[in-house]
C-alpha cells in the first residue's frame, strides 16, 4: 500500500516521538502518505492506522479534521486561495474570482483535463502578502495579481 | 530593523537564516553564557519576570510567571513547546521569524529547557508554512551538528532534544491544549482546563507552552539583562514587539517597534493608507480582537493596556486596516464564517452558535437581514461567551459584538436597504486587484 | 477532605472530587448530556453549567474541581441562564419530533427541553441533516439527532477498549461514525444505545416495537455466563420486547454484554414449542401434557425394570434454574440411578469426590483491587465480556494482567505478559511458571515438575506475579474443559499458594456453580456427564441442553442419545431432539419462570417470571415435580418455585458461601501429554454458547457469529500446503467440511475448529488430533 520509501519517512517523524508515542506520527504519516498517493483514500488511512497500531477510525478523525488532507481525488494541482479578511482587503476575493474565470471551475471543483482543484482556504499566516496561494499544501504564492496567477497556470500547463 | 532584530530583510542576504550567519549576529552567546557559567534556572526566570515579556500569542500571559508553574521536582519528563501555529487572520509574524531567524527560536527554547528542567521540545508550525517547516528542520539539523542540540549540549551536562512538528490546516491549533493533543496524534480539539498544562500537558506530563516570538526574545533577555528589555518598552509592557500589518495600507507587512509606539507611527512605516483613503477602523489584534474605529485607534499606543483601555486586544499584534471602501457587514460575514469553519465542534455553544451567528451575518450582508437580528446576534454573543470550553467562543463572538457596536448604523443600513453603505464598485476598486487589469 | 457548599447545603468530598461528585452526594441534580460516571470527562454538552461564587463565568460541574469552601449554585439566575443558553444551541439542530423518534419518552434531552428550552425556536434556518450509518444489526442510527456528546465514542475507546466510534470532520459537520463502512462489532456494543442521551443511536432489534411507556419494567438475571448480569426486562402483551441493564455495581455495573440483551429475540422465535410432543410409530404427534408425561412414566418403568436404574442419565444445561437442575437431580436419583451432570463440555473429572465447588475465588468487585492476575485457558473477551471488561480498566490502573492461553485473540487488555501455546503444552507451560516462582521463593515444588524448563515468557509471568501481594489466578472455560483440567488446577492451586494470590474459576455458565449446589452432579456411583455417553443409556432425560452442541463430544452424544430407547428432552425449543428423542417437552426459558441463578462468585440471585409460558410451556421445575408425583416418588411436593429454592438452600442463601470451594489435597499432577502433529483447538463463540443466542436473529448476524472456520497460522498452512479460502475436511471423532482461514494468533501445528456450531457438530472431542485435508 505505502511504498517503501514512504514508510521510511514515517519512521523518521515516528522517531521525533517518545517510544510509546508512534500515534504522534499520524499527522506526518498522512501528509506523507497524501503526498505520495494524491490523496487518502480508505485503503490509504487504514494502511496508515495498521503501521501506527492506531484504530482506523481514529486515523479518520484526524483525517478528516485537518483541511489539507483530501479524501477525495484532487487535481494535478491543487490551488487553495485565502479568502480570509485580511486576504480579501488586499484582493484574496478577486483573486479566487479570477482563478476561477480561468481555469472554468468553481470551489472544490476540478477541471475536466484533472489538472486543476480548487479550493478556498482559510488563513495561511501570510496576510501581508496577499493575494497568497498555496500549491498541492507545498508551495506558497504571494502577491498573486492577475499576471502572477497568468504565469502560475502557465507553469503548472 | 528593530532592537532584537527578528526580522532580516531580503537584502541580508537568503543565507541570513543559517546558523553561521545567526552566530555572526551574536547568535547563541545566551546558551553559552548560561551553559558556560552555570547560571541557576532561577536566575533566568527571575531576568524574564524582570523584563516584563508578556506571551505574544494573544493572550499576553507574563512568561516568567509561566516558567515557573513548571514543577520543578517532577520526577520524568517535562515538555517545551512552542507554538508556531500562527493561524490568526491577520498574523504572519512567527512565519517571519522563523523564515530568517529560526535558530532564535531554537536558541529561546533550549534556554526555556534549562531553565524549566525540559529534555525534550516541539515547535508545532501551521501547516500552510510547509517550504518554513523544511527549513526549521534544517535549521534543527545544523544546531544539532553544533552541539547546540542534543546530549551534552556544549559539552555540559545538560541535554536537550528538539523537534518540529507541522500542522495540516487547522486554525484550533493553535489553542495551547488544541496544540497539544495535535502533537499526539489526535485531532486538534482543546482540552477543559484545569488541569492546565503546567500539570498536566503532552502526554500527560507538565509542559510549558509559548509563541514563537516569546521564545525568540528569550536570547535578547538574557544577553542584555530583564531590565534592558523592559526599558526597550513600557513599564508592564517590556520590550519591542512585532505588529503585523495586513489591509489597506501601501506597504503590508512586519514592523518591530517599542511597545508604546503610537499607532500612527506603525501605520506611517506601513506606507500609509493604501491610495491615501481614509481610515475606517482597525482590528489591533488579530482578528478575535474586537474592531476599533478610526478616531479610536488613531490616539492608541501600541502595548497591552492601551489597547484594552479603548476597549480591544492587543492579541498577537496582527494590525488589520480598514479604509473607507470598506463594506463592514461583508468584512464580519467573513470574520463569521472562518470561525464557523474553524470551530472543533466539540463544545455545544461553539458547534452551533458559530454557525448561527455566520447564517444570520450572512443573510443581513445579502439583503435578507431582519430588524430584530442584530439584537439576536448580540443574544447569541451572550450565549457562546464564556460557556465555551476553549477561547474560539469568545474570539467567534467578540468580533460581531464590536462591529454591531462601532458600525451598528452600517448594518442597519443594510438591513433596510438591502444592500451595503459602500457601493459594490467602491469596494471592488478598494482591493486593488484590478489595477493591473 | 475538601468543604463545598450547593444550594446552600454543605457536605464534604475527598481531594479531586468534581462539583458534580459533590452535587450527586448531596442528591442534587444538575443537567447533564456527556458526562457519564464511568466514562472520562468530555465536558464538551456544556449543559451542567453552574455558578460559583467568585468566578467570573459559569463553569460545567462535571470537569469543575472542588477548592475548599467552594459555594456553587446550581439554579441561581446565572446559572439557568446558561443552562438555557446551551439547550436552545442543542435544540436548534435537532428534529423536534418525539413523537416520532425511538428515543421518546426516554430521551434526557426531551426531559431536560421541558425545564429548559424555549417554546418557539429562534433559529430559523434550515437544520442540519446528517446521513445514517450502517453499525451492524444490533445498532440502528438517526445520526440527525446526536448532539455530539460523544459518549458512544468514549465508550468504545474506554470501555470496550477498541475506537470503533469516532467524531470524524470538525465544527458543526461533525459526525459520529465508525470507519468507512465498518460496524461497531464489539461484543458490547449495545451499551451505546443507553448510553445515548437522544435517540440517534437505538437497538434496531427493538425498532419501532413499542413506545416505551407502554412497556412494564421487569427484573430478571442473565442466563449466559458466569457473571449473571442483572436485567431489566421490557414487555408488552406479555411479550419480552428489550432487555436493558439493572444496574448493579457489585456484578454487571450499569452494562450488558450483547448476549445479555439481545438473546431475548430467541423467546420469540419461530422455534419456540408450544405443545408437549409424542413421537409414535416414527412420528412426530403434538399431544397433552398428561400424555406426555404419562408416556414417560410408563416407558420410563419400562427401562428401569429390563435394564436397571443406573441404565438411566440426565444431562442438564448449566444455564438452567437452581430449582430445575435440584429437581431433575432429585429424580433422577429418586429413581435409582446416580447418572447426572450439567458440566457437558467437561473432559477430565479427576477432581470429583475431592469437595471442589469451582467458583470465582473472590467476589467480582474486589477485581480492581488485586494487583496481579493471571488468567489460565480462557477465550476471556468472549467467555466473560463484563469480566474482561473489569479487567480491562484495571489493567489501566494498578493491576498488571498476564494471560497464559492457546489463542492470541486481541483481549483489548493492556497484558503485563502473555505465553500462548498448543492445548498440548498448556499445563507444561504453567508448571514452568509455577516452577520459576518456586524458583525465585525457594520454594520446593512436586516431583513432576523436575523436568520442567521454563520458557521466558513464563518466567515474566512468573516474575509479575511473584512481585505483587494481591494476586489471583484464575482459570477460564478453556482451562476447565481441557482433557487435563485437573493438572491444570493442582498447579494453578499450588501457584497461588506460591504467591499468595486468590485462586478460583471463571464459571462457564449462569448456572456453573448452582449446578454443584443443587447436586446436579454425579455421586461417587453415578456417571459423568461425559462416560455417560460414552457408555450408552438406555434413558436420557435432557434439561435445557442440545448435547450435539454443548457437549464436549457431540458426535458421540448424538450417537448415545440415538441408541438410547427412551429420550425426553425438556426445552424451549424444537431442537435437533427432533431426530432422536421420544418426548419433547416444552419448558419454560428464564423470563417464563421464577428461578435462581448462583453466579461465579457465588451470588445467590433469583427472580421471578417476566411473562406468561408460551402457549401450553410449563416451567420444568413443575414437570419434574408432577413427573415425581406420577411415579410415586417421595419428595416432589413443592408447589412454588420459592419452595425448591428453600429446599436447596436449607432457607438460608448464605449457607452457598461456605460450600464454595476452589481448594483440592491429592491431586495427581501428570504432564504427560500426546502432542499430535496436528491438534484441535476448541473455542465455544460467544453466540453459539448456549440456546438461546443461537436462536436470537440479530446476534446471528453480528461479526462474531461467523460460521467457523478451520483457522490456522501461515506456518501451519504452508506445512499442509493450504491457502486462506480453501474448502477442506477435517476430521476428529467425524468430520466437517470447513472454510480455511489464516490467523496468526494460533500456535504452531494447531487448527482452531469452533465448538457450538451446526457446521462443526459432526466432528467428535473439542481437543485431540485432528485432520485437515482438501475437501
Ligand atoms: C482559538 C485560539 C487560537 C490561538 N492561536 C494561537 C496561535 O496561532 N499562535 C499562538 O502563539 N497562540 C495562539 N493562541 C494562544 C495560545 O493558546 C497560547 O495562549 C499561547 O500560545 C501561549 O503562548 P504565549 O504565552 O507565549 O503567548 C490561540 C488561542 C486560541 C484560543
Ligand atoms: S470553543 Fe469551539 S473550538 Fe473551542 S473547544 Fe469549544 S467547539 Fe472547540
Ligand atoms: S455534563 Fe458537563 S459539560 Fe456535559
Amino acid at each position: 500500500m505505502l511504498s517503501q520509501d514512504a514508510l521510511k519517512q514515517i519512521d523518521r517523524e515516528i522517531a521525533k516521538y517518545p517510544a510509546d508515542q508512534k500515534q504522534s506520527a499520524a499527522m506526518a504519516a498522512l501528509a506523507i502518505a497524501q503526498m505520495e498517493q494524491g490523496w487518502l483514500s480508505t485503503e490509504t488511512i487504514e494502511a496508515v492506522a495498521g503501521y501506527l497500531g492506531m484504530a482506523p477510525v481514529a486515523v479518520y478523525e484526524v483525517a478528516s479534521f485537518y483541511n489539507m488532507y483530501d479524501l477525495a481525488p484532487v487535481g494535478k494541482y491543487k490551488i487553495t486561495v485565502c479568502t480570509n479578511l485580511p486576504c480579501a482587503l488586499s484582493g484574496g476575493v478577486h483573486a479566487a474570482d479570477y482563478l476561477k474565470q480561468r481555469l472554468g471551475i468553481g470551489f472544490n471543483e476540478t477541471t475536466a483535463d484533472g489538472r486543476f482543484t480548487l479550493k478556498e482556504g482559510e488563513c495561511m499566516g501570510a496576510c501581508g502578502d496577499a493575494p497568497v496561494m498555496l500549491v498541492n499544501n507545498v508551495r506558497m504564492c504571494s502577491f498573486m495579481q492577475p499576471e502572477q496567477i497568468d504565469r502560475l497556470l502557465g507553469e503548472c500547463e | 530593523m528593530g532592537a532584537l532584530g527578528f526580522i532580516l530583510n531580503a537584502e541580508e542576504g537568503e543565507r541570513g537564516w543559517r546558523l553561521a550567519e545567526y552566530i555572526k549576529r551574536g547568535g547563541y552567546s545566551a546558551l553559552k553564557k548560561i551553559v558556560n557559567e552555570k547560571i541557576p534556572a532561577d536566575q533566568i526566570v527571575g531576568e524574564l519576570k524582570k523584563s516584563s515579556l508578556r506571551g505574544r500569542g494573544g493572550a499576553g500571559f507574563p512568561t516568567g510567571l509561566k516558567w515557573s508553574f513548571m514543577p520543578r521536582q517532577f520526577p520524568g519528563a517535562k515538555y517545551v513547546v512552542c507554538n508556531s501555529d500562527e493561524g490568526e487572520p491577520g498574523t504572519f509574524k512567527d512565519r517571519d521569524i522563523l523564515r530568517w531567524n529560526p535558530h532564535m527560536v531554537i536558541e529561546g527554547m533550549i534556554i526555556a529547557g534549562y531553565a524549566m528542567g525540559c529534555a525534550r521540545g516541539y515547535n508545532y508550525i501551521h501547516g500552510e508554512i510547509w517550504e518554513i517547516y523544511k527549513r526549521f528542520e534544517e535549521a534543527l539539523d545544523e544546531a544539532r551538528a553544533a552541539r547546540l542540540l542534543g546530549n551534552n549540549i556544549l559539552g555540559s551536562d545538560f541535554s536537550f532534544e528538539l523537534q518540529a512538528h507541522h500542522g495540516y490546516g487547522a486554525y484550533i491549533c493553535g489553542e495551547e491544549t488544541a496544540l497539544l493533543e495535535s502533537i499526539e496524534g489526535k485531532k486538534g480539539q482543546p482540552r477543559f482546563k484545569p488541569p492546565f498544562p503546567a500539570s498536566f500537558g503532552l502526554y500527560g506530563k507538565p509542559t510549558t507552552i509559548n509563541n514563537t516570538e516569546t521564545f525568540a526574545s528569550v536570547p535578547y533577555i538574557i544577553n542584555e539583562g530583564g531590565d534592558k528589555f523592559l526599558e526597550l518598552g513600557k513599564p508592564n509592557n517590556g520590550g519591542t514587539k512585532l505588529f503585523s500589518v495586513s489591509g489597506h495600507v501601501n506597504r503590508p507587512g512586519n514592523f518591530e517597534v517599542p511597545m508604546g509606539t503610537p499607532f500612527k507611527d506603525l501605520l506611517a512605516m506601513a506606507g500609509g493608507m493604501r491610495n491615501g483613503r481614509k481610515l475606517k477602523a482597525v482590528i489591533p489584534g488579530g482578528s478575535s480582537a474586537p474592531v476599533l474605529p478610526a478616531d479610536v485607534i488613531m490616539e492608541c499606543t501600541l502595548d497591552y493596556d492601551s489597547i484594552a483601555k479603548a476597549g480591544s486586544m492587543l492579541g498577537s499584534g496582527a494590525v488589520i486596516v480598514m479604509d473607507e471602501t470598506t463594506c463592514m457587514v461583508k468584512a464580519l460575514e467573513r470574520l463569521s464564517y472562518f470561525y464557523f469553519e474553524e470551530s472543533c465542534g466539540q463544545c455545544t455553544p461553539c458547534r452551533e452558535g458559530t454557525g448561527w451567528l455566520y447564517r444570520v451575518v450572512h443573510r443581513i450582508e445579502h439583503g435578507e437581514g431582519r430588524p430584530e437580528d442584530l439584537d439576536l446576534l448580540n443574544s447569541v454573543t451572550d450565549n457562546i461567551m464564556g460557556r465555551t470550553i476553549c477561547a474560539l467562543g469568545d474570539a467567534a463572538s467578540m468580533p460581531v459584538k464590536s462591529f454591531i457596536k462601532h458600525f451598528g448604523a452600517e448594518f442597519e443600513y443594510h438591513i433596510q436597504n438591502r444592500k451595503c453603505l459602500v457601493p459594490e464598485d467602491v469596494q471592488r476598486a478598494g482591493s486593488g486587484f484590478f489595477k493591473a487589469a | 477532605m475538601l468543604e463545598i457548599e450547593i444550594d446552600g447545603k454543605k457536605t464534604e468530598v475527598a481531594d479531586g472530587s468534581t462539583v458534580m461528585d459533590a452535587a450527586h452526594q448531596l442528591g442534587i441534580f444538575v443537567p447533564h448530556f456527556c458526562y457519564h460516571k464511568k466514562l472520562s470527562i468530555a465536558a464538551n454538552c456544556r449543559m451542567c453549567l453552574v455558578q460559583v461564587e467568585k468566578a467570573p463565568k459559569p463553569l460545567p460541574a462535571c470537569a469543575t474541581p472542588v477548592t475548599n469552601g467552594m459555594k456553587v449554585f446550581t439554579h441561581s439566575e446565572a446559572a439557568v441562564k446558561a443552562q438555557k443558553g446551551v439547550m436552545e444551541f442543542l435544540l436548534i439542530n435537532h428534529p423536534l419530533d418525539c413523537p416520532i423518534c425511538d428515543q421518546g419518552g426516554e430521551c434526557q434531552l426531551q426531559d431536560l427541553s421541558v425545564g429548559y428550552g424555549q417554546s418557539a425556536s429562534r433559529y430559523q434556518e434550515e437544520k442540519r441533516v446528517v446521513v445514517n450509518k450502517n453499525l451492524g444489526p444490533l445498532i440502528s442510527t438517526d445520526m440527525t439527532r446526536c448532539i455530539h456528546c460523544t459518549r458512544c465514542v468514549r465508550f468504545t475507546q474506554e470501555i470496550a477498549g477498541w475506537m470503533e466510534l469516532g467524531q470524524a470532520f470538525r465544527g458543526e459537520h461533525a459526525e459520529i461514525m465508525p470507519f468507512i463502512e465498518k460496524t461497531v462489532d464489539s461484543e458490547l456494543s449495545g451499551n451505546v444505545i443507553d448510553l445515548c442521551p437522544v435517540g440517534a443511536l437505538t437497538s434496531k432489534p427493538f425498532r419501532f416495537a413499542a413506545r416505551t411507556w407502554e412497556l412494564s419494567r421487569r427484573k430478571s438475571v442473565s442466563p449466559h455466563d458466569g457473571l449473571g448480569a442483572n436485567l431489566i426486562v421490557q414487555v408488552k402483551h406479555d411479550k419480552v420486547l428489550r432487555v436493558l441493564p439493572l444496574e448493579n455495581e457489585d456484578v454487571n455495573e450499569c452494562w450488558l454484554s450483547d448476549k445479555d440483551r439481545f438473546s431475548y429475540e430467541a423467546l420469540n422465535s419461530d422455534e419456540r414449542l408450544t405443545r408437549p410432543m409424542l413421537k409414535q410409530c416414527g412420528e412426530w404427534r403434538e399431544v397433552d401434557w398428561q400424555t406426555a408425561l404419562e408416556f414417560i412414566g410408563t416407558d420410563l418403568k419400562r427401562v428401569v425394570r429390563e435394564h436397571g436404574a443406573a441404565s438411566v442419565g440426565a444431562l442438564a444445561s448449566p444455564h438452567a434454574t437452581l430449582e430445575e437442575l435440584y429437581l431433575l437431580q432429585k429424580f433422577v436419583r429418586s429413581s435409582g440411578s446416580e447418572n447426572i451432570d450439567c458440566r457437558l463440555r467437561q473432559t477430565d473429572f479427576s477432581l470429583d469426590g475431592k469437595k471442589v465447588v469451582p467458583w470465582l475465588g473472590l467476589p467480582i468487585a474486589e477485581i480492581p483491587a488485586l494487583d496481579r492476575v493471571l488468567v489460565v485457558g480462557s477465550f476471556l473477551r468472549k467467555d466473560h465480556p463484563l469480566l474482561a471488561q473489569r479487567l480491562r480498566q484495571a489493567a489501566k490502573k494498578a493491576t498488571r494482567v498476564s494471560l497464559l492461553h492457546v489463542a492470541d485473540d486481541d483481549q483489548l487488555i493492556t497484558l503485563q505478559g502473555k505465553s500462548i501455546v498448543a492445548p498440548s503444552a498448556l499445563a507444561a507451560e504453567l508448571a514452568g511458571i509455577v516452577k520459576a516462582v518456586a524458583e525465585a521463593k525457594g520454594a520446593a515444588v512436586d516431583a513432576a515438575l523436575a523436568g520442567v524448563q521454563p520458557s521466558a515468557a513464563a518466567k515474566a509471568i512468573a516474575e509479575s506475579l511473584a512481585s505483587g501481594e494481591k494476586g489471583a489466578i484464575l482459570l477460564g472455560n478453556f482451562a476447565q474443559q481441557h482433557a487435563q483440567a485437573a493438572t491444570l488446577h493442582a498447579l494453578a492451586q499450588k501457584l497461588a499458594e506460591l504467591t499468595g494470590a486468590r485462586f478460583g474459576y471463571l464459571g462457564e455458565a449462569a448456572n456453573s456453580v448452582g449446578g454443584y449446589i443443587a447436586h446436579a452432579v454425579p455421586g461417587a456411583q453415578g456417571l459423568n456427564a461425559a462416560r455417560m455417553l460414552a457408555e450408552p443409556r438406555k434413558a436420557y432425560f435432557v434439561l435445557h441442553a442440545e448435547p450435539e452442541l454443548d457437549c464436549a463430544n457431540p458426535q458421540q452424544a448424538l450417537a448415545a442419545l440415538k441408541g438410547a430407547d427412551l429420550v425426553v428432552a425438556m426445552t424451549p425449543f424444537k431442537t435437533r431432539a427432533l431426530d432422536y428423542a421420544h418426548v419433547i417437552l416444552p419448558v419454560a426459558p428464564f423470563t417464563e419462570t421464577s428461578g435462581t441463578f448462583i453466579n461465579t462468585e457465588g451470588r445467590v440471585q433469583s427472580f421471578n417470571a417476566v411473562v406468561k409460558p408460551l402457549g401450553e410451556t410449563r416451567p420444568a421445575w413443575k414437570v419434574l415435580r408432577v413427573l415425581g408425583n406420577l411415579l410415586g416418588l417421595p419428595g416432589f411436593e413443592q408447589d412454588s418455585a420459592e419452595a425448591v429454592r428453600a429446599e436447596v438452600l436449607g432457607g438460608k442463601p448464605a449457607s452457598v458461601a461456605e460450600r464454595l470451594n476452589n481448594q483440592a489435597v491429592g491431586i495427581a499432577i501428570n504432564l504427560e501429554s500426546a502432542a499430535p502433529a496436528l491438534q484441535r483447538i476448541a473455542d465455544v463463540p460467544i453466540h453459539f454458547a448456549d440456546p438461546l443466542a443461537r436462536r436470537a436473529p440479530s446476534l446471528q448476524q453480528t461479526r462474531d457469529a461467523m460460521p467457523p472456520a478451520a483457522r490456522m497460522n501461515a506456518a501451519t498452512l504452508a506445512k499442509l500446503g493450504l491457502a486462506a479460502g480453501a474448502q477442506v475436511k477435517v476430521s476428529l471423532g467425524g468430520t466437517a467440511i470447513l472454510a480455511v482461514q489464516l490467523d496468526d494468533g494460533v500456535p504452531d501445528g494447531c487448527v482452531r475448529v469452533a465448538a457450538g456450531h451446526e457446521l462443526t457438530a459432526g466432528l467428535g472431542p473439542m481437543h485431540g488430533e485432528i485432520q485437515v485435508e482438501h475437501a
